[in-house]
């Protein structure tokens, strides 16, 4: 299956890249912008074909690696 | 005194800390490749500046979870003194061996240059050398240094006298201008400025080498 992890910066948690694009933004002239976040999406192939269990060994990887309690959430979408 | 050097792929800071516990100890420290699955018997562990597998992922996520870290781990959790400068710092948060996250500077530019830091706590296994100085001059040089975790936890790290080195002048946004934090047990200190920068004179400073004297005068 493959997977996509979506990784944002938890609610609060200080983002100057979000805020420097967000300055761009109005620079550009783009006024109708409010705040912008910035995260990152990380594309896995994984060799499973029942859902659930991809499910599962995603999961486990994005507590052990792929993301940081700390600051971040995650969401996973899984696709055939 | 035996002492170690964690060393990554892409450490830029190893040689420099070497020559620092070199000065301190008389003997060479023990270069240990992250790949190794076990730290040498040693009484002081290093975890050295830098950008261990180029910053990828999360700077010092990487790092936190290779081969030699478990026994980096265990050897910390069972009392042996470990420092991590800049690099090694954001290792050690990653290894969930310090509370928080080094995250981006709030500033978007990467900071070099000196601080002047505030001892805040000069009563640690780490701080001996830098009795009786409030201030002391360690240079910094990294882009993610700004230190940010909950209220509760800083609250916490603040009463209980974790906070070991302040900047006088924030150049990353950390929160409560935090630079340096030990953990609860007091064994493991993790700071974004580098003493190993200022160990003789021709290299701008000499407060790293009291503070590396102190670490190792402190465990003799």
């Amino acid at each position: 299956m493959k997977a996509k992890v979506h990784i944002t910066l938890k609610n609060g948690v200080l983002d100057p890249q979000g805020k420097a694009i967000e300055g761009a933004l109005h620079g550009l002239g783009f006024d109708e912008v409010g705040e912008v976040r910035q995260g990152k999406v990380i594309e896995l192939q994984v060799n499973e074909t029942d859902e659930a269990k991809a499910r599962e060994q995603v999961e486990a990887m994005c507590k052990k690696l792929l993301a940081n309690p700390v600051m971040e959430n995650y969401t996973i979408e899984l696709s055939a | 005194m035996k002492t170690a050097v964690i060393v990554f792929p892409a450490s830029n800071c190893d040689r420099d800390a070497a020559t620092a516990l070199e000065q301190a100890t008389g003997t060479a420290p023990h270069m240990v490749w992250h790949g190794e699955a076990e730290v040498p018997d040693v009484d002081f562990i290093v975890l050295p500046g830098g950008f261990s597998y180029g910053d990828y992922l999360r700077s010092g996520a990487m790092a936190a979870r290779s081969p030699i870290m478990a026994d980096v781990i265990r050897k910390a959790e069972a009392g042996v003194p470990l420092l991590g400068v800049c690099n090694g710092f954001q290792v050690l948060t990653e290894a969930q061996l310090l509370p928080g996250a080094l995250m981006r500077n709030a500033g978007l530019d990467f900071v070099c240059g000196m601080q002047t830091l505030q001892v805040v706590n000069d009563d640690t296994k780490f701080t001996g050398g830098l009795k009786g100085k409030s201030y002391v001059d360690f240079p910094v040089a990294h882009h993610d240094g700004n230190y940010e975790a909950d209220e509760e936890t800083l609250d916490r790290l603040e009463g209980e006298g974790r906070v070991v080195f302040r900047y006088v002048a924030n150049p990353n946004g950390s929160a409560r201008n935090i630079a340096g934090i030990v953990n609860d047990k007091g064994n493991v200190l993790g700071m974004m400025p580098h003493p190993e920068r200022v160990i003789s004179p021709v290299l701008g400073g000499t407060d790293g080498a009291a503070f590396f004297k102190g670490i190792i005068e402190a465990l003799n």
